[in-house]
């Protein structure tokens, strides 16, 4: 399995539940936590495997803060910066 | 261990924490999967990045985004129901170098906000407003909107929307693409990834169009309310796909450049333009008034274009030069209009108390239907000065004296039946003597700019006074003037 | 220097002495020509004139306008007042200062468009929503138009409330002689408008607090606010009242037409005198409780079918009879008309006019 190029954060607290990150996410690389947040809700919680930091997660989430988008900075290989499918290009 | 850089996260222009909320500061209050939080972090995303977070202000509406100044760390203005196209416009009148943005659901801006919306869109005003369509009141619990699509389901179109009842939705975006002034009019969906990526194009542009002074622009965003739609967030999202797509067509309505307009009006100050910065053309005499003149109080009745409105403003102003207290009260209104006009002058040593004259000293009546309307009203000791040769018949009979003033007659002889009111000026100088004909004169000088006509109103007052002074024959006071009266001019 | 100056323009030259730059209206009779002369003026000094689409738009932009910390005003007549009464509530809700104009015209409905002071109610008791008052001045002659529209923005500003100018067709209509002081008024600093800087950014402008307690916190402010006011800004004006025996009480136009009357009973050896409130909110209770101490009678005299009548008899509380005469329809009282009604209400006789 390749390396993932990003990683998503998302503050439990904040989330709604609402899993519309989940299906926008186009690797599939989110979940709703089977567990309830103490606001009674499922909220979304990143697999940990295959974000390719696209940011798409960010744009489709209502809340302002919930979701933060990381991508991985890797010095060794030269590529232009917004290579992938980063969002905003679309 | 890997190195990470965030590239996505919390936007600047949200408060951190959201303190003007009473509880659960830490996240919004709209529902989970609702369509306003996306729209809301498309704007903050794009005023962080244009830099112009402190000079923009948000005017928000009634509906569930009411409260959107929990959130925008930004000037914040709250407007009634429907009305902030109406309070955008003038904040940004008042702060011309500020970003302006109008916030507003399809109840508020589509329903009881119609007029304002157009009109700010009409009138080509620099702002940006966001129109978040999701055909449906939220708020209110799921009433009926303008939006509501043919069929749809609603608290108060239980059947469905009926077009026969409620008629058809309305498509804001289209109807003001019909107008001239706005520059930039899209519509948009929140309806999947691609679709939200082309709202945050659209609302940048639509931001950046304001920052470079563009002019109108507006964007329409069809929005998910999976609450009030009774449906999951991404039921909604298809719903708009599927339903709404349909009925609301995306695309850019318009996008121009308009010409730049002149604004074209000179500038001046204050004290020029109330004219506090020059004396009177005419010498004031305070000391005029002597104890022993009695007030005078005129009626002048006749058709509007006999110059009667006028004759009074006269009278009072040279009363006013003249040291007295003055008012003049026009007749006003559809009466103005349907051809009659009258005016009450007071000219008086004291305040003048009420400006409406029960029983006038004189009248003068411009025509017959004036006669026969006012006489009566006359002081038993009063006035009459009448515009023709002789008294018409069936006139009942009244106390005061008449003098029949051919006035109309003598202008026309002047050429000009326009001066017809001077005429009758100078009858009334003659009868009353409370005011001297000089003071006529250099009023007139002053007002009017035309030698030619200043000519003709200097003869018809000589005329009037000539013609009356004729009248009163033997009298003493017919000859208050020592010696020839001096020249117009 | 005095210039003959009509009523309507007398209040956009007050306007602009102190500082208002900003007006947004609507066109009406008899009020319009307050329009016509913004509309030349305004933009002559930099200002803004903008005809708005209605009345309701007017009254939110004055609103924006507000929310900016302009001096900014506008005006109209009963019906398009009536469309304003929204806007005005969510103005005082807001505490947002300005100066609203009502040249009083005939109603209900569309009336006609003659004098009246039937708007006394709408204005100076709410006529909008919930618990605000309007600070209201009711000018009597050419010369207060200017001078207590000018008042009218200084008393807006101090207290963070809308102010108005309570006329009628007749005093709007007509030209006096007018004497303005070319001096502009300084004005106060609004740290609390939002002007899209960085110091104003943190600002909100609101009427809304969805917490009950929060509400309630709120309107007490605004009751204190009002309480201040009503302690230290009420104006009236007295006329041979040193010790009358009728008090006249009448404000605006009817004023004038009281102070003949005044005159007219003196001759007649009644001691009449005349109160009038220049301010219709603060209502001058304190003075016309002095004013009224030995009258035996109190006539009240208005444009209307009693609508100040109501606060002359609150204030006096039944200490002494308060008669009231009123015309309406655009009809004004003339002097021997109150003159005969007031002898007969006092049981005597007396011949007046024709």
């Amino acid at each position: 399995m390749a390396q993932a190029r990003g990683k998503v954060t998302i503050d439990t607290e904040e989330c709604k539940g609402c899993g519309v990150c989940v299906d926008a996410c186009p690797p599939k690389c989110l979940e709703l936590l089977p567990g309830l947040n103490p606001y009674g809700v499922h909220p979304a919680r990143y697999t940990g495997m295959n974000c390719s930091g696209c940011g798409i997660c960010f744009y489709v989430c209502p809340e302002p803060g919930a979701i933060t988008v990381y991508r991985l900075i890797a010095p060794k290989v030269a590529q232009p910066p917004m290579e992938g499918s980063h969002a905003a290009t679309l | 261990m890997d190195e990470y850089q965030v590239i996505e996260s919390k936007s600047p222009v949200f408060y951190d924490k959201y303190e003007r909320k009473a509880e659960l500061q830490h996240q919004t209050h709209y529902c989970p999967g609702c369509g306003h939080g996306v729209v809301h972090k498309l704007i903050a995303e794009a005023i962080a990045d244009m830099g112009v977070q402190d000079r923009t202000i948000l005017v928000t509406p009634v509906g569930c985004s009411v409260f959107a100044y929990y959130y925008f760390d930004m000037g914040n203005v709250q407007a009634a129901h429907g009305r902030a196209p109406a309070v955008a416009t003038a904040v940004k009148r008042s702060n011309p170098e500020s970003i302006v943005i109008g916030y507003q659901g399809d109840g508020d801006l589509a329903a009881i906000g119609t007029a304002e919306i157009v009109h700010a869109a009409n009138r080509g005003e620099k702002i940006t407003i966001f129109f978040v369509n999701n055909a449906i009141y939220g708020m209110t619990g799921g009433q009926l909107a303008p939006t509501t699509l043919v069929g749809q389901f609603s608290t108060t179109s239980p059947w469905g929307r009926r077009p026969s009842n409620e008629g058809y939705p309305l498509r804001m975006a289209e109807l003001l693409a019909t107008l001239e002034a706005p520059v930039y009019i899209e519509r948009v969906a929140l309806c999947d990834n691609k679709n939200i990526m082309k709202a945050r194009k659209a609302v940048r542009k639509a931001l950046e169009l304001q920052r470079d002074g563009a002019g109108f622009s507006f964007i329409e965003i069809l929005s998910p309310c999976p609450t009030i739609w009774k449906m999951t967030p991404q039921e909604a999202r298809k719903w708009i796909e599927e339903k709404m797509l349909a009925v609301f067509p995306l695309g850019v309505f318009r996008d121009r450049k308009l010409a730049p307009m002149a604004d074209g009006v000179p500038q001046t100050t204050v004290t020029k333009l109330l004219g506090l910065d020059k004396p009177l053309e005419v010498v004031t005499r305070p000391m005029a008034v002597k104890d022993s003149q009695p007030d005078l109080t005129v009626k002048i009745a006749g058709f509007g274009g006999q110059g009667v409105l006028l004759l009074g403003q006269i009278l009072a102003e040279m009363g006013m030069r003249e040291g007295r207290e003055v008012s003049w009260l026009p007749s006003y209104g559809p009466e103005m209009r349907s051809g009659s006009a009258h005016c009450h002058v007071c000219l008086s040593k004291e305040r003048v108390g009420s400006p409406v004259i029960e029983h006038p000293d004189v009248l003068i009546a411009m025509n017959e239907p004036s006669l026969h309307k006012f006489s009566k009203m006359v002081e038993a000791h009063g006035t009459i000065l009448y515009n023709n040769h002789k008294l018409p018949a069936g006139l009942p009979p009244c106390e005061a004296k008449i003098y029949c003033v051919p006035a109309s007659e003598i202008a026309d002889g002047l050429g000009t039946t326009k001066a017809t009111n001077m005429v009758m000026l100078g009858a009334l100088l003659e009868l009353t003597h409370t005011l001297p004909r000089e003071t006529a004169l250099a009023l007139l000088k002053a007002k009017v700019r035309n030698v030619k006509l200043l000519d003709v109103d200097c003869q018809a007052i000589d005329a009037g006074m000539a013609c009356l002074r004729k009248q009163l024959g033997s009298s003493t006071d017919a000859h208050a003037h020592d010696g020839e009266l001096a020249p117009c001019s | 220097m005095r210039q003959l100056c009509k009523g309507n323009v007398a209040i956009v030259k007050g306007a602009l002495l102190a500082g208002c730059r900003s007006y947004y209206g609507y066109p009406i009779t008899p009020a319009s020509e307050i329009a016509e002369a913004a509309a030349e003026y305004m933009p002559q000094v930099g200002g803004t004139f903008l005809q708005a689409e209605s009345e309701v738009a007017a009254i939110n932009m004055v609103y924006g306008a507000a929310s900016a910390g302009l001096r900014v005003m506008t005006a109209s007549s009963g019906p398009g007042i009536s469309l304003m009464q929204e806007g005005i509530s969510y103005l005082a809700g807001s505490e947002l200062p300005c100066v609203i104009v009502d040249v009083v015209r005939g109603g209900p409905g569309l009336g006609n468009i003659a004098p009246e002071q039937s708007d006394y109610f709408a204005l100076v008791k709410g006529g909008g929503h919930g618990n605000y008052k309007n600070i209201v001045v009711a000018p009597a002659s050419v010369q207060e138009m200017a001078d207590l529209t000018r008042l009218a923005f200084e008393l807006a500003d101090r207290y963070r409330n809308p102010a108005v100018v309570l006329t009628d067709g007749f005093i709007g209509q007509m030209m006096e002689p007018l004497e303005l002081q070319a001096v502009e008024s300084v004005q106060p600093e609004k740290p609390w408008a939002v002007k899209g800087t960085r110091e104003t950014r943190k600002n909100l402008i609101a009427s809304i607090y969805l917490e009950p307690d929060e509400l309630e916190a709120h309107v007490r402010k605004l009751e204190e606010k009002y309480k201040k006011a009503a302690e230290v800004e009420s104006r009236h004006e007295l006329y041979r009242a040193e010790d009358p025996e009728v008090l006249l009480v009448g404000y605006g136009i009817t004023s004038r037409v009281l102070r003949s009357v005044v005159d007219m009973m003196r001759k007649e050896g009644v001691r009449a005198g005349l109160f009038r409130p220049i301010t219709l909110w603060p209502f001058p209770a304190e003075a016309l409780r002095h004013a009224a101490r030995r009258a035996q009678m109190v006539l009240v005299v208005e444009m209307s079918t009693g609508q100040m009548v109501e606060d002359v008899r609150l204030t006096l509380d039944g200490r002494v009879d308060v008669e009231f005469y009123g015309r309406t329809g655009g009809n004004v009282p003339m002097a021997d008309e109150v003159c005969k009604e007031l002898t007969e209400r006092m049981g005597m006789t007396a011949e007046w006019g024709v």
